[in-house]
């Protein structure tokens, strides 16, 4: 295939990827599978996808303060260097949470997400409401997660693109001084680094474990 | 559902480590609830593979599982007659046409694929 640099494109996926979107395109038009079925199997497990690569960098970014330079640096060559490397062209920022700023990811326009550190987007990150409200009243949105922010914390918010991801480096919880790394990764939800909620106090961890 | 032998899980289910993983996931899902195969079969297509890599040496069937699902899926509707290597192949290759001819940050569609 040639590869013309004179034009725009965008950088093909992985033969892999390129082989389930081949099948995945013929059976739907042969009728044999429906989009939306796969969307409600996907969407089943989509909290299993990947989560674990973000909470590994954010347990990290904890315990290990060079890490967490370079991770904030460059966000992307410090998390290839974990071993998660996106699809050619996707840039990814770290935002860090401090009792000052509070962050929280969306993406208004579409549903552009850092895979590669969190797996599969959640469907209400794809959904229209949440991509609106999460600009126009995030307060009200981090109180539906049940979310309760210090009151000199400001939120910020940032709007991914298809060339930029945000990462919201949780704050490390109290109590946690002693944990190791591999200990430190279970308090990292999912939702802690979309930005929607904290990373879990110890006790939070104990109460889910029962 | 059954588990299978290797299968990236943890407590709570299937793990994935990529989307194309999850995809090819609920495909089979899918094609089996709709009854093009059964459980069985797929079972036995999966297991086919997993053991013809580990004959050939592969390293880490962890890292490795859904490579070895994309090509029992691959076998499998052939067998059922669900799709032929010639269509697999040509389709492919208009997707990747596809992401080259469609400008970075814009969505792609298979159309893209057949503009020289």
């Amino acid at each position: 295939m040639p590869h013309d640099h004179d034009h725009d494109h965008t950088e093909p996926p992985s033969d892999l990827e390129l082989r389930v979107k081949a099948l995945e395109s013929l059976l739907v038009e042969k009728g044999l599978v429906k989009p939306e079925t796969l969307n409600t199997i996907i969407e089943t497990y989509e909290h299993k996808v990947g989560p674990r690569n973000g909470a590994h960098v954010v347990a990290k970014a904890w315990v290990d303060e060079e890490f967490k330079q370079a991770l904030m640096n460059d966000a992307t060559e410090a998390v290839a260097n974990l071993g998660y490397c996106g699809r050619q062209g996707e840039h990814l920022e770290v935002v860090e949470n401090t009792a000052e700023v509070h962050n929280l990811v969306v993406c208004t326009l579409c549903s552009c997400y850092p895979w590669t550190v969190l797996g599969l987007p959640p469907a209400w990150y794809k959904s229209a409401p949440y991509r609106s409200r999460a600009v126009s009243d995030p307060h009200a949105v981090l109180k539906e997660f049940g979310t309760e922010l210090d009151e000199q914390q400001k939120i910020r918010v940032w709007d991914s693109t298809s060339e930029m991801r945000y990462l919201v480096l949780p704050q490390r919880p109290e109590g946690t001084e002693n944990w190791s790394e591999l200990q430190l990764q279970q308090l990292v939800s999912r939702n802690s680094m979309i930005g929607v909620e904290l990373a879990r106090s110890p006790r939070q961890l104990e109460e889910k474990d029962k | 559902m059954e588990n299978f032998p290797y299968q990236p899980q943890d407590e709570e289910g299937p793990v994935f480590n990529e989307p194309w993983e999850a995809q090819a996931f609920a495909l089979v899902l899918a094609l089996h609830e709709k009854g093009l195969f059964s459980w069985q079969e797929w079972a036995s297509a999966l297991s086919e593979q997993i053991t013809a890599a580990q004959a050939s040496g592969d390293p880490d069937l962890g890292n490795t599982y859904y490579q070895h699902w994309l090509a029992a899926l691959e076998t499998i509707s052939q067998q059922k007659n669900l799709s032929n290597e010639e269509e697999l192949t040509s389709r492919k290759s208009l997707w990747r046409a596809a992401y080259l001819n469609t400008p970075h940050g814009q969505p792609i569609e298979l159309s893209a694929g057949e503009v020289s």
